[in-house]
Parts: structure tokens; C-alpha cells; sequence
């Protein structure tokens, strides 16, 4: 299962094709892409910070709990920190199985869990100042589906 | 319990209130709270952090835990505020 922690921007469409190529029997792919907000007065940058050696093990562990629940035959996470611009891409979630309504649960599964298990802060930058994005209720509530 | 020496690391707004993000401290702590309770003797930014524990989080060898949790061979301790993913 690859988990890709990294500061540069990925290829978002590449990325697609070539995890499609590497899931023969897959009837189904998924793939979500998370992007930059922009943010009223604008957003001079979105601040990422993560917490390096346990975003991967989170991100595998979480990875690892899809793959045993759905049947999957590929899952693959990448997720960007460091500085970002609004309408950049920052993280892309892929998921293949035989059947549609597996690589769907899975990929929301797998962004749910994201958003609040995986070492992430974020902190928008205005020229109003800066400001570290506040956990939701509603993101904790999304785990309770699950 | 006799002393350790614990790596202590901050993130986010909790890095940003203590003013560093790692420091490698000797503590003879029991568990998480102890730990805190400890800091926040020290000076008064460790006391800003940790004024309200429910808007944290913790992790022990990078595996989220809880504040009762022991700290007995537990060799990196993570405080920080709920994550923002995705």
C-alpha cells in the first residue's frame, strides 16, 4: 500500500493512470483529490505541517483497515505539506476493487480517517494574519459511521 | 519510577505557544498528565499550552494515546491540537 508524504506537487491525472495500471482485475477506480481553498480576503498561503515517521505509520495504519474491510485490489494515499497557493492540489486518495461500491467506501473511509487520524495541522495565511484551521465536530462525527 | 529521558515534541499551535518544536527532557513523570503537570511548573508558556487539555492530543511513540496513559519506557512523547488533514 503506498503512502506518499511529500512536499513537492504531484501530477494528479499521471497519478491516476499509472495506479490504474497497477491494478489488473480492478473493475472499479476511485480517486479523490483534495484541493486548496481560497478564503475570504484571500489566501496568501496554506501552511502544512506534519508530524514526520508517525504520518506514515497513521496514514499505512489507516490504509491497512481499508484494505482488510473492502475488497481491494490496490489503495494508495499521497499527501503534501510545506506551503501551498489556493487551488492547489493537496492530497489524492485512489482506490481500486473488482466492484464500484467497494473503491467508494473505501476512498471515503480513507478521507474520513485522513482528516482527523493523520498528523496534519494546517494553518491558513491572509494579510489579516494567520490562523490554524480549527478541527471540526463534524469530522469527528464522520468517523462514527464507520 | 526512577527518572527517563524523554524526546518531547510539539506541533502546531502548541510548538508555536512553547517556542520549540522537540526538546529531550529527564523526567521521573508516571504518566502523560504527570508529564504535563510538570511542564507547566516550569514556565509560564508550558502552562499556556496546556491550559485546556481537551483541545489536545497526545501521542506515545507516535501512536495516539491518552493523558492517563504510563509513560514507563515510552521514549517520544507528541502534544498537539486535533488534526486537520485531508
Amino acid at each position: 500500500m503506498p503512502v506518499r508524504v511529500q512536499p513537492d506537487p504531484f501530477d494528479a491525472g499521471g497519478e491516476l493512470n499509472a495506479f490504474a495500471a497497477t491494478v489488473p482485475g480492478a473493475g472499479a477506480v476511485v480517486s479523490f483529490t483534495g484541493i486548496v481553498r481560497d478564503v475570504a480576503g484571500g489566501l496568501s498561503v496554506m501552511e502544512i505541517e506534519h508530524y514526520p515517521g508517525m504520518t506514515e505509520k497513521a496514514i499505512t495504519a489507516i490504509a491497512d483497515a481499508a484494505l482488510a474491510r473492502w475488497s481491494l485490489t490496490g489503495a494508495q494515499v499521497i499527501h503534501r505539506y510545506g506551503r501551498l497557493q489556493a487551488d492547489e492540489d493537496i492530497m489524492m486518495v485512489l482506490t481500486a476493487a473488482p466492484h464500484r461500491a467497494d473503491a467508494f467506501a473505501a476512498a471515503e473511509f480513507l478521507m474520513d480517517y485522513l482528516k482527523s487520524r493523520a498528523p496534519f495541522w494546517k494553518k491558513e495565511v491572509t494579510a489579516q494574519g494567520a490562523d490554524w484551521v480549527a478541527a471540526k465536530e463534524d469530522d469527528e462525527a464522520a468517523l462514527r459511521r464507520w | 519510577m526512577t527518572a527517563q529521558r524523554i524526546d518531547v515534541l510539539y506541533f502546531a499551535w502548541v510548538r508555536e505557544r512553547i517556542g520549540l518544536p522537540r526538546e529531550r527532557i529527564e523526567t521521573a513523570a508516571a504518566t502523560v498528565s504527570d508529564l504535563i503537570a510538570e511542564l507547566c511548573q516550569r514556565e509560564e508558556r508550558y502552562a499556556a499550552a496546556f491550559a485546556d487539555t481537551k483541545a489536545l492530543r497526545v501521542a506515545l511513540d507516535q501512536e495516539l494515546s491518552e493523558f492517563t496513559a504510563p509513560l514507563a519506557g515510552v521514549r517520544e512523547v507528541a502534544f498537539f491540537p486535533p488534526m486537520t488533514g485531508g
